[in-house]
């Protein structure tokens, strides 16, 4: 039904189209263009606008509320004996009851919740026909209003401009409001495992192992959530990531922008390119099966003792994934700094590499600054690299030999699996993710600060 | 060469007497290729020791391109190729063992565009003189930083703000900003492309006197769309069409009689 109704949008929208640009065109043919507001394609747009406006606000109100109505009517239909106790029983209850008016199962089930499904259908029913008949309705409303108005001095062209910008700023809340139901979903998450857990022995803790007891004789796992060190090991591994990235993402944009050919650099930037779109995993099977290997035979010949899965290997190898981040910003604000800024210092007797350090790079700072930041959440965020390079131990150590383990992976690792949604194991998932997002939140802050104290420098 | 300024703007004849002597400058058949295009054909040039000389002409005639031969800032551009003889005081400065940086050291170059470093208003000034090492302690470059300031006469208005950035400084401060930036590092020859094509009467006027005072101790040479501007500034000029020299000579004869019809008809405004 919701699919015929978004038909009839579309039908709506172009029957007023051509209504009223027919009415336009003859505007202009009776009193010539000269003296007509707006083309007679506004109009058209105009009609289409108002006809479909409240089709689409009538479409959202009813995506909100109708299921509830429903809902709520098929759960009133059922006998007071079968009425759910708690909300446990209220969601099992209303599956049998989707089941009937589904038409999936109608035997094994007790009279009383046959009944209430055959009426939670008609209620549905009735539902979907209130959509297409009111949205109609409500389309013709809209069309006539908007028709009533059209004339030839009528100001079409700025109506329209104001729905096109009703429609940018609706398109922006929802990402602004994804944001804040993200941040909000696991926030009441969050809230609950601290209900669980100290918070201070989660920020400060300096162990991790999540292993709550399954049964109350089991031994050896009341579960610490000291979140320190999977802190330690993100920072580490992102720093480690970052030191291969920064500068060789850097000197290859610098390359790039200021030394290669055009030609070459038509060739190497896709090529880098490339590197961004290899799937993580892959990434993640050449750090432990071909860098870990090696760093850790290395390090065996030097004397070292390296574990098999090692911070450096993951490290390293995520370095490699976000050059591409680095480079390609970088190469690109590089080139946007002006060509008469250049022509200065080469006409000062600069060399090529004295000008791109005292003045493109300074010129370009901002930019860069926010190419290094996104590299930095890429590499906050990754997870399947380090699952498979740098291992589950939630060491606290900065020795880039050992293994160590980040955030992302041990959120992955606590909601891998069955798990109970009240426990303290499950919900330290959510908490650790709050505490990932604020700190990319904050990264990004900093960013945005130093971009603009900088920003202007050059017009 | 006793050429005079015009009437546009009074001078002293003394110090518009052109000194004699050896051209500072002297290009021989100097041909420059963009790619396929011939952009500058056989131009030869003798360009005076502490004189102001004026490229005029028509757009396209390549009288940018030959301002940029004699710094060689055509090396920046990869499809240039310039062929032929520019020598500075009898040195051939496409030798290829001639250094490139030393030779913009010596000479200076003005953009058409004010284009100051996103720096500090001192710092702007300072990057000559670091990168050629002209300072050996903090005193002695802001010795040299004020002279700049100074000669392009900036330093009354800035001395107060020398660490504002460049930027923010008004268009025509701006480009006196970059000429107290050539200045700064002492070159013998400053080339001027257009400077006051993006400043309004006021501005070009500061940059006029400022020219024909700098003049004293530079040689400089300016490419101009404004015929006036040549006339009021130039002690010489040379009149470029279709990439040849059609005339050169004193600034006065150029404007009062010249001797190619062409040049006439420039002058005049018929074209250009």
């Amino acid at each position: 039904m919701t699919l015929i109704y978004l038909l009839g949008l579309v039908l709506v929208a172009a029957g007023a189209y051509v209504v009223g640009r027919q009415k336009g065109v003859t505007f202009a043919m009776a009193g010539g263009a000269s003296r007509m507001h707006s083309l007679p394609s506004y109009h058209g747009a105009y009609l289409a606008v108002s006809a479909i406006a409240p089709m689409l606000l009538w479409f959202i109100l009813w995506l909100v509320f109708a299921h509830r109505v429903v809902e709520w009517g098929g759960m009133s239909a059922l006998p007071a004996d079968l009425a759910p106790a708690d909300g446990l029983a209220y969601a099992s209850r209303l599956r049998e009851i989707l089941l009937v008016a589904d038409g999936v199962q109608t035997n094994e089930v007790a009279p009383g919740v046959r009944a209430a499904g055959e009426t939670y259908a008609l209620w549905r029913g009735l539902s979907e026909w209130t959509l297409l008949i009111v949205g109609l309705g409500l389309a013709l409303i809209g069309f006539a209003w908007g028709a009533r108005q059209l004339e030839p001095q009528f100001r079409a062209r700025n109506g329209v401009e104001r729905f096109v910008k009703v429609l940018l700023i609706a398109c922006s809340a929802v990402a602004v409001l994804t944001t804040v139901g993200i941040v909000f979903s696991v926030l009441f998450e969050t809230l609950r495992f601290f209900a669980k857990y100290p918070w201070y022995d989660f920020l400060f803790g300096l162990q991790w192992s999540p292993q709550t007891a399954i049964r109350a004789d089991q031994v050896g796992a009341s579960g610490t959530f000291g979140a320190v060190p999977l802190f330690a090991g993100t920072t580490l591994i992102m720093l480690i990531a970052m030191s291969v990235a920064g500068p060789i993402g850097l000197f290859a944009a610098i390359f790039m922008a200021e030394y290669a050919s055009p030609r070459v650099r038509g060739i190497v930037k896709p090529v880098l390119e490339v590197l961004a779109g290899v799937p993580t995993v892959v990434f993640g099977f050449f750090a432990a099966l071909t860098v870990a290997p090696f760093i850790r035979s290395t390090g065996e010949a030097l004397g070292l003792n390296v574990a098999s899965e090692s911070a450096l290997a993951a490290g390293l190898v995520m370095g490699v994934m976000i050059i591409p981040f680095v480079s390609s910003l970088s190469d690109d604000v590089i080139n946007a700094v002006p060509q008469s800024l250049r022509d200065g210092s080469y006409g000062m007797g600069a060399t090529k590499s004295e000008t791109i350090k005292k003045v493109i790079l300074p010129a370009a700072l901002p930019g860069i600054v926010s190419a290094f930041m996104l590299a930095i959440s890429r590499a906050v965020g990754e997870t399947m690299i380090v699952v498979m390079a740098a291992g589950l131990a939630g060491n606290l150590t900065f020795n880039p030999l050992e293994a160590v383990t980040t955030v992302t992976v041990q959120i992955k690792t606590l909601l891998v699996g069955d798990q109970e949604f009240d426990s303290a194991k499950t919900l330290s998932a959510f908490a650790l993710g709050f505490v990932l997002f604020f700190f990319t939140l904050v990264l990004n802050f900093i960013a945005l600060r130093i971009v603009q104290r900088y920003r202007e420098q050059y017009d | 060469m006793d050429a005079t300024a015009t009437a546009a703007r009074p001078k002293p004849t003394a110090s518009a007497t052109l000194p004699a002597g050896d051209p500072k400058i002297v290009a021989k058949d100097v041909n420059v290729y963009y790619a396929e295009k011939h952009a500058l054909k056989n131009v030869s040039l003798d360009i005076p020791e502490r004189a102001v000389m004026a490229f005029i002409g028509p757009s396209g005639c390549g009288k940018s391109t030959f301002l940029r031969c004699i710094n060689r800032m055509n090396d920046t551009i990869a499809s240039c190729r310039v062929v032929g003889s520019i020598k500075i005081d009898d040195q051939d400065i496409y030798d290829p063992s001639l250094d490139v940086v030393q030779l913009r050291a010596r000479v200076g170059m003005v953009f058409q565009k004010p284009n100051p470093f996103p720096k500090s208003i001192y710092e702007n000034i300072a990057y000559g003189p670091r990168i050629h090492g002209l300072a050996r302690s903090k005193a002695e470059l802001d010795e040299i930083v004020e002279q700049a300031l100074r000669k392009a006469s900036l330093w009354n208005e800035v001395k107060d703000r020398l660490q504002d950035t460049g930027t923010g400084l008004s268009g025509g401060q701006q480009q006196r900003l970059c000429i107290a930036r050539a200045i700064a590092v002492s070159p013998e020859v400053i080339l001027m492309d257009e400077p006051c094509s993006a400043l309004d009467p006021i501005a070009t006027a500061k940059i006029e006197e400022l020219i024909d005072e700098l003049r004293q101790n530079f040689t400089i040479v300016i490419v101009t769309h404004s015929m006036q501007q040549a006339a009021r500034v130039s002690q010489r000029t040379a009149f470029f069409h279709l990439g040849v020299i059609v005339e050169t000579g004193p600034t006065e004869r150029i404007f009062t009689s010249p001797n190619d019809k062409r040049t006439q008809d420039y002058i005049t405004g018929r074209f250009g």
